[in-house]
C-alpha cells in the first residue's frame, strides 16, 4: 500500500480497491487539494474522469465516514515513475452535482470533464468551456442518468393481437 | 470560391441553424472567453506551471483578417466524421477545435442494458480497428470483479490475438496516413496486407472484424487446426513488406519532408494532456503497459518498447512501423511458447457446458440456457483495468451491483483523450499539416464518439 501524499487532506483512505494501490474518498472541498498533492508526489497523468449516477443502487459499499450522494466522479490517476495507480471517488452531491474542475491541475481533463458534464450534468466550477461534447447543443438531460429512459422501438411480432 | 466582397464576420454566421452545435464549435475571436481561448490557442500548456498568460494571446487581431473553416465532419482525411474548425490566417492555423459526437451511439448507456455475457459485442464495436483489445480490457475487467483465473493458453491466445490485431491496427495506420500524404500505393498495400489477418481472425472466431472473440473466462474457440502454419506465414510475409514500406516511404523525401520536423510535442506537454501510446512514446517517455504494468504473459517475451526522440511526425510513424515489427516478434514467441490446456475457465458460473453435453444432460441444457438468458451474477464492486491498445491507454471502468449487467460502463478511450492534443500540434503549422496531424493522432470515431 501507498501512502498519502504527507501535506493533503487525507479524507478517507481504503487498500482494497481493486487493481489499484490506493482509493480515496475525499470530500468536495478536500478534492482539488488531494489531487494537487497527488500530483506533486509524481502522479504525472490523470488517465481516466468519469461519472456514475448511483440512483439505482445508494446501497453500495462505500468505507466508513463516506456519506453516499447520488452522483459520483471517479478519477484515476497514474504515475509513471512509480507504476502506481490511484483511484479518488468523489461524492458530487445529490441534485445539482458541482465539483472543482481538474483543469487547473491536469489540463488532459478538459474533455473528460466536459463528457461528464454532458452526460451526468456534473458541473466542474472553474472549466474553462462547459459544454456539451457527445450530444447535439441542444439535446435536452443527460443521458446517462439512471432516471433518463433508455428509449425502445416496440417489437411488433407477426399476428400480434389487437385491442381487446 | 470565397468573395471577397463578404465580410469574415458575415460569413460566420452558420449557413443552417438547426445544424449548429452552438457553443461546441470554434467561435470568433471576440465572443471567446479569455481562459477558454488560451486553451484553444494551447497557450494553457506553453507556460510553467500550466497557468494561464493572458498577454500571450492576441485578442487585439480584428476578426476579418482571419477565417474560420470548417473541416468535416465528412472529409476524406478525418478518418470518419472528425469535425475540426479551424481559425486560419492564411494558411497557417491559429487556432483549431474538434467538434466530436456525430458518431455518438450511447454505447456506454446500451452496456447497462447488456448483460456480461453479451457485453463484449458492445465494447468490440467501439474501437472497431482493434476489437480483441476493446474486448479484452473489458473481460479483464469482469474477471477482477468476479475473482476468476484465465486458464494459461486462454491467456496467450489472447494475447497472441492482441499483438495480430495491433498489426493490423497499425497497417490500417500506415495505409491511411499514406492515403493522406498522397502516397496511394501504401493505401492499397497496408490494406491488403492487413487482410492477411482478417482471414485468420475469420477462420479463427468467424468474424474478420468485430470479433466478440476474447469473453469473460477466457476465448469464444480454441485456435483452428493448423494454426501454427498461417500464423507464421502472416509473419513472414508482413515481416518482409514492413522493409517495402521502408523503400517506399522511409527513405522517400517528399514524405521526410512532410513528416519530419512537423507538429512536434513535448513529453511534458503530453503528460499534462493525457496523452498515451505512440503518441507519448514519440517524445522519448517509454511509458508502454505492455513493458511497465505487464499484464497477460507480456512479462514471458521478449520485446522492445520503441521510443523517438522529437515527438514530431516522422517519430509516430517510425514507433507505429517498428512497432509491427515488435508485435511480430511477439507473435512469433507466442507460436512457440504457446501451452496446451482449457481455452476458457471451466468455472460453470461463467462458462457454458460443452455442446455434447447439452444433448444429453437436461442439467446441462438449463445451464446453457440459464447462462445466455440470464447472464451470470458478478459481486458487488468497481474495477478500472487499463491495457495498451494501439493508440494508447484503454481502460474499462466497471461498477457491479451484484446483478447480472453492469451498472455503470464506462471505457477511457486512448483517441477521445488523444485527440485533444490536435490543437496543440496544429497550431501554427500549415494547413497541410493539419491533414497529417489528424493522420499521426490517429483517432478512431467510433470510439471518441462510443
Amino acid at each position: 500500500m501507498i501512502e498519502v501524499p504527507v501535506d493533503a487532506p487525507v479524507g478517507v483512505v481504503t487498500a482494497d480497491a481493486k487493481r489499484c494501490d490506493l482509493g480515496c474518498f475525499p470530500t468536495r472541498a478536500q478534492y482539488l487539494d488531494l489531487v494537487a498533492a497527488f500530483k506533486a508526489d509524481g502522479f504525472e497523468i490523470c488517465a481516466d474522469l468519469c461519472g456514475v449516477d448511483y440512483l439505482e443502487h445508494p446501497s453500495r459499499a462505500l468505507p466508513e465516514g463516506v456519506a453516499a450522494t447520488r452522483f459520483e466522479v471517479v478519477v484515476n490517476l497514474l504515475s509513471m515513475s512509480r507504476r502506481q495507480r490511484v483511484r479518488i471517488r468523489v461524492q458530487a452531491g445529490d441534485e445539482d452535482p458541482e465539483v472543482d474542475s481538474l483543469f487547473s491541475i491536469y489540463p488532459g481533463t478538459e474533455a473528460m470533464e466536459r463528457e461528464a458534464f454532458d452526460m451526468f450534468g456534473v458541473l466542474f466550477r472553474g472549466h474553462p468551456d462547459l459544454t456539451r461534447i457527445l450530444m447535439p447543443e441542444e439535446w435536452e438531460g443527460h443521458p446517462l442518468r439512471k432516471d433518463y429512459g433508455v428509449g425502445r422501438v416496440p417489437v411488433q411480432f407477426k399476428e400480434a393481437p389487437g385491442p381487446r | 470560391m470565397s468573395e471577397p466582397t463578404v465580410r469574415a464576420a458575415e460569413r460566420l454566421e452558420p449557413l443552417a441553424v438547426e445544424t449548429s452545435e452552438g457553443a461546441q464549435e470554434l467561435q470568433r475571436r471576440e465572443v471567446t472567453a479569455a481562459t477558454e481561448l488560451g486553451r484553444e490557442v494551447g497557450s494553457v500548456l506553453r507556460v510553467d506551471g500550466h497557468t494561464f498568460d493572458p498577454t500571450s494571446v492576441d485578442y487585439e487581431r480584428r476578426d476579418d483578417e482571419t477565417m474560420i473553416l470548417n473541416m468535416g465532419p465528412s472529409h476524406p482525411s478525418t478518418h470518419g466524421v472528425l469535425r475540426i474548425m479551424l481559425e486560419l490566417d492564411g494558411e497557417f492555423v491559429l487556432r483549431a477545435k474538434p467538434v466530436i459526437g456525430y458518431l455518438h451511439t450511447g454505447m456506454e448507456k446500451t452496456g447497462e442494458q447488456l448483460s456480461y455475457v453479451q457485453g463484449a459485442t458492445n465494447v468490440t464495436r467501439m474501437d472497431y480497428l482493434s476489437p480483441v483489445i476493446n474486448e479484452l480490457s473489458y473481460s479483464m475487467a469482469v474477471e477482477a470483479l468476479l475473482d476468476i483465473e484465465v486458464p494459461e493458453r486462454a491467456t496467450w491466445i489472447r494475447m497472441m490475438m492482441s499483438e495480430l490485431n495491433r498489426i493490423s491496427s497499425h497497417l490500417v495506420w500506415m495505409a491511411t496516413n499514406g492515403m493522406d500524404l498522397g502516397s496511394t500505393s501504401m493505401m492499397i498495400y497496408g490494406f491488403r496486407e492487413r487482410e492477411l489477418v482478417l482471414a485468420f481472425f475469420e477462420k479463427t472466431a468467424g468474424l474478420r472484424l468485430n470479433l466478440n472473440y476474447v469473453r469473460p473466462g477466457g476465448v469464444a474457440a480454441d485456435l483452428p487446426d493448423g494454426w501454427r502454419d498461417d500464423v507464421t506465414v502472416i509473419c513472414d510475409t508482413i515481416d518482409e513488406r514492413t522493409y517495402e514500406y521502408d523503400q517506399l516511404l522511409t527513405g522517400q523525401p517528399i514524405f521526410r519532408e512532410r513528416m519530419e520536423g512537423v507538429a512536434p510535442i513535448t513529453a511534458e506537454e503530453a503528460l499534462a494532456l493525457s496523452v498515451t501510446g505512440p503518441l507519448l512514446r514519440s517524445t522519448g517517455v517509454p511509458w508502454d503497459l505492455r513493458r511497465t504494468m505487464p499484464y497477460l504473459a507480456y512479462d514471458q517475451v521478449d520485446f522492445d518498447v520503441i521510443v523517438g526522440t522529437y515527438g514530431d511526425n516522422f517519430d509516430r510513424y517510425a514507433i507505429r512501423l517498428n512497432e509491427i515489427r515488435e508485435s511480430i516478434r511477439i507473435v512469433r514467441q507466442c507460436v512457440e511458447m504457446m501451452p496446451a490446456g482449457d481455452y476458457r475457465s471451466q468455472d460453470p458460473k461463467v462458462t457454458p457446458p460443452p455442446r455434447a453435453r447439452i444433448g444429453e444432460s437436461m442439467e446441462a441444457l438449463i445451464h446453457h440456457f440459464k447462462l445466455f438468458t440470464e447472464g451470470f451474477q458478478v459481486p458487488e464492486g468497481e474495477v478500472y483495468s487499463a491495457i495498451e491498445s494501439p493508440r494508447g491507454e484503454i481502460g474499462c471502468y466497471l461498477v457491479a451491483d451484484g446483478g447480472p449487467k453492469p451498472y455503470r460502463l464506462h471505457v477511457r478511450a486512448p483517441s477521445f483523450v488523444n485527440l485533444q492534443a490536435v490543437p496543440l500540434l496544429m497550431r501554427g503549422g500549415s494547413m497541410s499539416d493539419a491533414i497529417t496531424v489528424i493522420s499521426t493522432v490517429d483517432p478512431i470515431m467510433g470510439e471518441v464518439d462510443r
